[in-house]
């Protein structure tokens, strides 16, 4: 596991990016370091929606929403999300709200 | 001289079959020579070390890539799959190793212009091992690093107009036989709707909103040499619906041995001379041919285009004038609830550009699967869940005889509340006004 120095704190992050604990990732300082990796210049409120959902529906289900109910709750469309987060939900959105890195066959 | 000792897997490079591990060798020391000076983005010895993990592999019998990998190109959720070794220190060639799936030609077809240009890119920006090509149709690139996916898929699509396929909870990359291109059973162009349907949904291909993955195979008949019927949610089948046109004369050039049956296919063996009643009418699923005085005869009616004729006698026999293709849904491997393969869903429909009826079927099953379809379950597992009848509902099909291979067994029958008298709303005491208790 590698290290990652930003703004003052450590972060334990993986060979992708991900963060190895939620709990360390639940900081303004994640956010503003991922930002800079995964092509985004200013975070604005439509961001900030799609974070806390994800955070949110993480706390209550320990598991990621799936795509259409991250749509649904934010009432953005795929295509804005990927306008927000141009790696998407998965890559972007969620390695941002620190959840745990996507498995599975993708 | 190689960088690993690799006694195990050297043994495979004996034998008659191409070895993969010469392949390999051969490419390592083509990157340790480097007659053409290329400027490698990624370890020069990364092959090397590949060879050292598998034959590390081989010794232990284990895997030694980590647990998956989430990286891309921004725009797109999937297209590369990350891999990362388990042992970096010690291949420090192969730490990453990321494969890129890249959208293949219809049917496959390629000139040796447009290859070359690949495989220049590759060596310069990856490991110069491809897999021609992944199971689902790509070709599929393997093994390079993070900094190089941006580069590789802006000179892909600069450059050679080229796009990446899929990976994820999205349209896979479809796929067909190669169809008309060169087989005369194919009933309906499986290049031109597989390239067609590929090109309408790169929305839903390069960006995951699915529960779970979706294949589309094209198949030009019922030999189904994409094998759709086994590997994708909805494969598309080409068939007919009029008379199997027979050649008389062909088939008296075939029952007195001038052409070979199957087209020589089982000339390595002396199967006898070639029979007819032996091998087409007897064999025929339905027995509603029939050979009398030297003339070969179909009764339409009965006849469920399986091709075991027209496979038999291929100058004689061909598909009819009235194509079409068949589409089947819900194929999948064993997880989670057993393995699937395509059930019939529409028996006969024309492929027509611009496929607006065959989209139309596509959109009604995704929207239902979109809306319905739980995390990770495929098609085939939502329509078992929901019922077939569920299917039918959604994509406005008549239910016909044609659905099912036999009617239901049990009596477990359900049914509309508006179907019968009365509905479900009933009162006890009515009831006991005539059955004391």
């Amino acid at each position: 596991m590698a290290q990652a120095e930003f703004m003052g704190k450590t972060f334990t992050i993986d060979e992708d990016g991900f963060i190895e604990s939620y709990e360390e990732g639940k900081c303004e300082e994640w956010i503003q370091y991922v930002k800079q990796q995964e092509g985004i210049d200013e975070l604005n409120d439509e961001h900030r929606k799609v974070i806390n959902m994800l955070q949110d529906y993480y706390e209550k289900n320990g598991i990621a929403p799936m795509v259409r109910v991250l749509s649904k709750v934010t009432k953005f469309k795929l295509k804005h999300i990927y306008e927000l987060f141009p790696s998407g939900p998965g890559k972007g959105a969620c390695k941002m709200a620190g959840l745990p890195k996507p498995t599975g066959c993708v | 001289m190689a960088k690993h000792e690799t006694p195990l897997i050297d043994q495979l490079s004996s034998g008659p079959w191409p070895s993969f591990v010469d392949d390999l060798k051969q490419e390592a020391e083509s990157r340790a020579k480097n007659d053409k000076n290329v400027d490698f983005q990624i370890p020069q010895d990364c092959v090397d070390d590949l060879l050292g993990v598998l034959e590390l592999s081989y010794k232990h019998g284990r895997t030694h890539w980590k647990h998956g990998g989430i990286v891309g190109v921004f725009g797109y959720g999937g297209g590369v799959i990350g891999r990362y070794c388990d042992q970096p220190e010690m291949f420090p060639g192969v730490a990453h190793f990321h494969t890129m799936r890249v959208s293949q030609p219809a049917g496959k077809f390629y000139t040796t212009k447009y290859l070359k240009d690949l495989c220049d890119l590759w060596e310069f920006r990856g490991s110069g091992i491809t897999n021609m090509h992944g199971s689902t149709g790509d070709i599929i690139f393997i093994g390079t690093t993070t900094p190089q996916l941006e580069e590789i898929f802006y000179e892909l699509t600069h450059t050679f107009n080229q796009d990446l396929g899929g990976s994820g909870s999205n349209l896979r990359t479809p796929s067909d036989c190669l169809g008309q291109a060169r087989c005369e059973y194919a009933c309906y162009d499986t290049q031109a709707i597989c390239h067609e349907l590929t090109n309408e949904y790169q929305d839903e291909l390069h960006r995951p909103a699915f529960p779970y993955k979706f294949k589309f195979k094209f198949d030009g008949c019922p030999n189904c040499c994409v094998a759709s019927i086994a590997r994708s949610d909805m494969s598309f089948i080409g068939t007919w619906r009029d008379d199997i046109r027979i050649d008389q004369e062909a088939v008296q050039a075939y029952v007195g041995g001038e052409f070979p049956s199957n087209a020589g296919a089982h000339a390595g063996r002396d199967w006898g001379p070639f029979d007819i009643e032996k091998e087409v009418i007897n064999l025929c699923p339905t027995g509603c041919m029939k050979y009398e005085d030297k003339k070969l005869m179909i009764n339409t009616k009965e006849c469920t285009r399986c091709m075991h004729c027209i496979n038999v006698m291929p100058r004689a026999l061909r598909p009819g004038n009235d194509k079409g293709c068949s589409i089947l849904v819900g194929a999948k491997a064993p997880i989670l609830d057993g393995a699937q393969m395509g059930s019939l869903l529409i028996p006969f429909i024309k492929v027509e550009e611009p496929y607006d009826e065959i989209k139309e079927v596509i959109e009604s099953i995704w929207d239902w699967w979109m809306e319905e379809g739980k995390n990770r379950e495929r098609l085939g597992e939502l329509i078992k869940r929901q019922g077939f009848q569920r299917l039918l509902e959604e994509t406005g099909i008549k239910a016909v005889p044609q659905h099912v291979q036999e009617p239901r067994t049990n009596p477990y029958i359900f049914w509309k509340e508006d179907e019968v008298p009365g509905g479900w709303e009933r009162d006890v005491n009515e009831f006991r006004k005539y059955h004391l208790r």
